[in-house]
């Protein structure tokens, strides 16, 4: 009984939690979609601060990564496909895989390591030295000035960055093609494009696009429920980070399963 | 306590009128029905230890903290019942310096100060250029409109602060423990900070602090709150003529007595007397 009244307990609480996650994520949409009719500002300008920040710092790192992981998947295909003689296929398996699951999946958590991490110590430490207080007392809500750019920026750079992962995986994978498959580089890009529907990518980018409000979303969540003392901002970060990854992989499950179904008929 | 001493000048009309304000954390309840009333132009000064309340009365009084009941009647309007749009109308009349500045370490001191101009007001760029001189001149800091937070030194910080909470030219201004970290020179300069913008633009200011110099100096009249409960309020002169306990052991600085065993410990906890088991101890 005991065990069941816990799990019960933290369904709840679980429950709980995404509801405070939808409330916050559904008033940042009503600062940026609504309230500009409203003559209240779009803080344009932060959201393009933000999306320096999120996405175009974050190219090196994610080229990196993204390029061994192409490189390991057509390392991975072929280590199959050779026996049956059909190395050809690793172009398709190496482009079909990573636009989509693994293109969205590692941006994701690229992009948790360096910005949901951030958004959770930079509104924790706002709290912790009372600079939310601050905000709210001249008047400015902290969700509209401080979350909304920032799903603003994450709204349309996730998927931007998706698209130059997928590249870079691809990329990845002709280094493989080109050294051990008889590719050329050129034909190993046909191939690649040839085999992807655009079913492939465009299911991919609306998994970054869930992501990246998943991400935004817990990081600033947590910031914003930061207690008090400097010790609490770490505490929130490593919570935003273990849960931003939690939630994106059920996120994903869930999206995988529902263009499963769909894509079946 | 009579009433005579809740309204100040029974002829002036209240800035400020709190009923019966009520506020918990939780199941525990932190201010007990304070009521008090502040005309336009007085600095009340709010006195009290550490966990006496006094800090939450002030987060209450900006509209940080929700009140379980009473009311907070600020130019006529209850904070208490207000809707966030008039709440955010009552705020942008109302400024707050917070006990570390509480400026914003991304934004430099002029972007700080201009904030709530290009938030609230439209503004010329240009306009808001010599707005953000003239207050940064107020608090003594002109030049420094593009210095970091971080480059301050404590006193300018708050001084930093008060020129963000002067910008949208408040009526009533707040301040959370002004001198607090400040060495005596610089806390005696924000003290003067606070009766020139008292004589200069008859603003109504309140004080937390439990700073008692800083206090007689500044104050009209003063406000002890102890356990969530005023335990006086009045004029300067009033309080150090006080012959209230509670008041003179703050105002003459008197520690609170030692506790010495259990049963003292008990006793303060509980506040009640412990009769029979106390003088079997003391016999033994």
């Amino acid at each position: 009984m005991e065990i069941v009244s816990q799990i019960a307990g933290s369904t709840l609480d679980g429950l709980g939690y995404i509801g405070s996650l939808a409330s916050l994520g559904a008033r940042a949409a009503y600062d940026t979609l609504v309230a500009p009719f409203h003559g209240k500002p779009l803080r344009l300008q932060r959201a393009i601060a933000q999306a320096m920040d999120v996405g175009v710092r974050a190219l090196p790192i994610l080229s990196l990564i993204t390029f061994f992981i192409g490189l390991i998947l057509a390392l991975q295909a072929a280590y199959e496909l050779r026996q049956f003689g059909a190395m050809s296929a690793v172009a398709t398996a190496v482009a079909v895989s990573m636009s989509r699951e693994l293109g969205p999946l590692i941006t994701a958590i690229v992009v948790i390591g360096r910005s949901g991490s951030a958004f959770a110590a930079e509104i924790g430490t706002m709290k912790v030295s009372e600079e939310i207080d601050a905000l709210e007392t001249m008047a400015i809500s902290p969700v509209s000035f401080l979350v909304a750019p920032k799903f603003l920026a994450m709204m349309v750079m996730v998927p931007c960055l998706t698209i130059w992962a997928n590249a870079m995986g691809i990329l990845g994978g002709s280094l493989f093609g080109v050294a051990q498959a008889d590719f050329t580089f050129v034909r190993y890009v046909r191939a690649s494009i040839d085999s992807l529907l655009l079913r492939d990518v465009t299911s991919g980018l609306v998994k970054s696009v869930m992501f990246g409000i998943t991400i935004t979303a817990v990081g600033c969540l947590e910031g914003l429920s930061t207690g008090a003392g400097a010790e609490q901002v770490g505490r929130s970060t490593t919570r935003a980070v273990v849960m931003s990854i939690f939630l994106v992989v059920v996120v994903d499950l869930f999206f995988t399963t529902l263009f499963f179904f769909a894509g079946s008929r | 306590m009579t009433t005579d001493h809740i309204l100040p000048v029974p002829h002036l009309q209240p800035v400020i009128s709190l009923r019966d304000l009520r506020v918990s954390y939780g199941e525990r309840e932190i201010l007990h029905g304070i009521s008090f009333d502040v005309v336009r132009g007085e600095t009340l000064v709010i006195l009290g230890g550490s966990g006496s309340g006094k800090s939450t009365l002030l987060r209450t009084l900006v509209g940080l903290e929700k009140p379980n009941s009473g009311e907070i009647l600020i130019k006529g309007r209850d904070l208490a019942k207000a809707s966030t749009a008039e709440m955010d109308e009552i705020r942008t009349k109302i400024g707050m310096s917070f006990q570390g500045g509480a400026l914003f370490g991304s934004m430099t001191v002029g972007e700080n100060v201009a904030l709530p101009l290009r938030e609230h007001t439209r503004l010329e760029d240009s306009t808001i250029e010599i707005m953000l001189r003239l207050k940064l001149q107020q608090v003594g800091l002109e030049g420094f409109e593009y210095y970091a937070p971080s480059q301050l030194s404590g006193g300018m910080k708050k001084r930093a602060a008060v020129a963000r909470a002067l910008a949208m030219d408040p009526e009533i201004l707040f301040f959370d423990e002004p001198s607090a970290g400040l060495d005596p020179i610089i806390a005696a300069g924000i003290d003067q900070l606070i009766l020139q913008l008292k004589r200069a633009f008859r603003m109504t200011i309140i004080v937390v602090t439990h700073e008692l110099a800083s206090a007689f100096l500044i104050a009209d009249r003063m406000l002890l709150i102890d356990k969530g409960n005023i335990v006086a309020i009045g004029t300067t002169e009033e309080m150090r003529s006080s012959k209230q306990p509670r008041v003179r052991q703050f105002l003459d600085r008197i520690a609170e007595p030692e506790i010495s065993g259990e049963l003292d410990y008990l006793q303060m906890l509980t506040a009640e007397r412990p009769h029979a088991h106390n003088a079997v101890r003391r016999r033994g």
